[in-house]
């Protein structure tokens, strides 16, 4: 006996080109659609309609698996938010470390759990704020940190064993680091209780944020120097900060964000590895950093998409075993580069589509964007009111009710699959150029994402994307909103305390720790307890980089617009 | 030989100060040049001595600048003295960025031309150096 079989999704497939034909042609012939196109804000065209037809084969077990479990697409704890909401962590600095200290016990009374700090310019070029390259930028985009003497007044009364600090810093993130750690110690809190994140990805730096100091390879080496160190000797520090967010904010696609972000994170574990660590070391302490940008549903399968290829690379290429080191754990910031200076109370309805596309999205921490900032750094009432749409969305939308409310969608995991597959493309790309390091002194992804930015850019202009109060419903009457000032007397009192540091010091202990410190770059011994020893006798930023550079000179990124 | 007329627009698109954004200042040379003016872009952190040797040495018909770092008020005061102390006083000069309104009076008594703050289309760019370039 022959039977014919005709599967669901044959007889699913035949209904929808009915439907195509029929009622739909129907309606097209009438009125037409919006659009010829339709497009994400990564220039992705997206379907009419996502039905079983665009996930044949789905299953369940293999692609999603439950929350806190392999390959934790649906998200990284058994939990999630129904346990624990997400840290809700607000980027600041600006001015002194008095006014950032007093910006920070404010946002701590108002709810917020966790602390980012932003540095000025010159603290994360490793300048101290006197070299002739500080002048003008002291204070301005974030805080001025120039020796332990500052880092002391900005945890001020603040009890570092219980709280958890997220530092964006790169290049000198080794010199933080022992910053924060002597602080700690001041306040009688060890390097094993502390814990936090220092951002230490260099890769996207010569991608995209542009913040670096020292050629790639160098680079490399003081990062493995910290992923040993803080393995034996800061067991709660997030080590690495595996940051998409700049890729984005200059200007790539969604899955570019994604490629290069994952591909750096394969490039750190490797290090690590080829420096005699072994996997489950150090892993498990690799976190990450993702933009949200304002196209909901591809940033919800941009985080899926992560999470599944992170576990599953760490399980497959370095044979993890601790389930620890398969989880993706991150942080998203809302994308500063959408925020308009045209109408720009819009622009909290902006962050709040992008903070809930990063909860739908499981995110382990998040910080919102204030309005105001494509005018400035934000002031107290509009971070209040960031920090406010994160509570409203964990307390009265309901979203955080339910795991991965989106697991299943047609769409987002036909989305998800899709980019997942393009990353994996991007994968070999990049193997081909012999890595990541050498695709970017090839300049391939600079070339890359100043390509996907300059074609956004057309976009707008040709209203292909539209951009409310900028290229549609504008009114052509700026609205002027209060924006904060950093006085300029601050670069005074700043550069004055910063002689009194060094008057007050002993200058030879000082020389002598940092000609130690340039041995030791010179060889190969690990780097951070030297630089630690040198930042206890109060050297500053600038001397400790200057000591680097004096070994490992700069890099000069070659030109690509 | 190329004649004074034929002579393509040159326009210096310079990053001075300590800031790393460059998504601007990379898509506002793009389209100059797509609009068929030549571009000298500096790369990253320039000081305000290199942008007006820069500009010296290139012979440019404008300076374009482009400052996200809130370090804009000094930066430009010190490269307008020096744009003047080179004899390219009278140069186009524009800047990009984050720049509060508030900055805009005092940035154009200071000489400079046009301030393009976020959303503004390079047409309109291209269209004001086109029109203003001496």
């Amino acid at each position: 006996m022959v039977f014919m079989m005709v599967s669901k999704e044959d007889v699913l497939a035949r209904l929808k080109r009915d439907w195509e034909k029929g009622s739909l042609q129907k309606t097209l012939e009438k009125t037409g659609e919006r659009r010829a196109r339709f497009i994400t804000t990564s220039s992705r065209p997206i379907a009419r309609l996502y039905t079983p037809t665009d996930i044949l084969g789905f299953d369940y077990q293999e692609k999603l698996g439950f929350p806190g479990q392999y390959p934790y697409t649906r998200g990284v704890y058994p939990s999630m938010y129904r346990g624990r909401l997400w840290t809700m962590r607000m980027f600041a600095g600006f001015g002194s470390a008095e006014q950032t200290n007093e910006r920070f016990r404010y946002l701590l009374s108002q709810g917020q759990t966790g602390l980012s700090v932003a540095f000025h310019l010159p603290t994360i070029q490793g300048y101290d704020s006197d070299h002739p390259m500080s002048a003008g930028e002291v204070g301005k985009c974030g805080v001025a940190i120039d020796s332990l003497a500052d880092m002391e007044i900005l945890f001020r009364d603040i009890p570092l064993d219980k709280i958890t600090t997220s530092m964006t810093i790169n290049a000198p993130a080794a010199v933080l680091l022992c910053f924060y750690l002597a602080a700690a110690e001041k306040q009688g809190v060890s390097s094993t209780q502390v814990g936090g994140t220092i951002q230490n990805d260099l890769l996207k730096e010569y991608m995209a944020q542009k913040t670096w100091i020292f050629p790639p390879d160098p680079s490399m080496r003081i990062i493995t120097d910290i992923l040993k160190f803080c393995t034996k000797e800061v067991p709660r520090w997030n080590t690495i900060s595996i940051s998409g967010y700049h890729i984005r904010e200059a200007g790539s696609t969604a899955v570019q964000e994604l490629a290069f972000t994952l591909a750096n994170g394969l490039t750190y574990v490797q290090a690590g590895i080829d420096a005699g660590l072994k996997v489950d070391e150090f892993a498990p302490r690799l976190s990450f950093f993702f933009n949200a940008h304002n196209d909901l549903f591809e940033e919800i399968a941009k985080y899926r998409a992560a999470r599944r290829i992170w576990a599953r690379e760490m399980k497959e290429r370095f044979n993890a075993k601790d389930k620890r080191s398969y989880l993706l754990r991150f942080h998203t910031q809302t994308a500063g580069c959408s925020l308009t200076a045209q109408q720009p109370e819009n622009n909290i309805v902006r962050v709040t589509i992008q903070a809930l596309a990063a909860i739908l999205g499981g995110t382990q921490s998040l910080h919102t964007n204030s309005m105001d900032e494509a005018w400035a750094l934000p002031t107290a009432k509009a971070a209040t009111i960031a920090l406010r749409t994160q509570q409203i969305l964990a307390h009265e939308s309901g979203v955080a009710n339910t795991i991965d409310p989106l697991g299943g969608s047609y769409f987002v995991e036909a989305l998800t699959d899709e980019m997942e597959e393009e990353t994996y493309r991007y994968f070999d790309r990049i193997e081909k150029l012999g890595g990541v390091v050498a695709g970017i002194k090839q300049g391939f992804f600079q070339r890359e994402i100043s390509d996907a930015a300059f074609r956004y850019q057309r976009e707008i202009e040709e209203r292909e994307q539209i951009i409310v109060g900028v290229n549609e419903h504008s009114t052509g009457e700026e609205l002027v909103i209060p924006v904060l000032k950093i006085p300029p007397e601050m670069e005074k009192r700043q550069l004055n305390r910063l002689h009194q540091t060094r008057k007050n010091r002993d200058n030879s202990k000082v020389e002598q720790l940092l000609d130690r410190l340039r041995r030791a770059a010179e060889g190969t011994e690990n780097l951070l307890p030297h630089i630690l020893a040198a930042v206890k006798v109060y050297a500053t930023v600038g001397e400790i980089c200057d000591a680097l550079r004096d070994v490992y000179g700069e890099y000069e990124e070659p030109i690509i617009f | 030989m190329v004649s004074e007329q034929e002579r393509k627009i040159r326009v210096l698109v310079a990053k001075p100060g300590l800031d790393g954004h460059d998504r601007g200042a990379k898509v506002v040379a793009r389209a100059l040049r797509d609009a068929g003016f030549e571009v000298i872009y500096t790369g990253l952190r320039q000081t305000p001595e290199q942008v007006a040797e820069a500009a010296l040495q290139e012979d440019v018909d404008a300076v374009g600048l482009s400052i996200l770092s809130g370090a804009h008020m000094r930066l430009t005061e010190e490269i307008m003295k020096l744009l003047k102390e080179r004899d390219m006083g009278d140069i186009l000069v524009v800047l990009g960025g984050i720049i509060p309104e508030e900055d805009y009076e005092p940035l154009k008594k200071l000489g400079v031309k046009a301030v393009f703050g976020p959303g503004t289309p390079t047409s309109e760019i291209i269209d004001f150096i086109k029109s203003h370039v001496k």
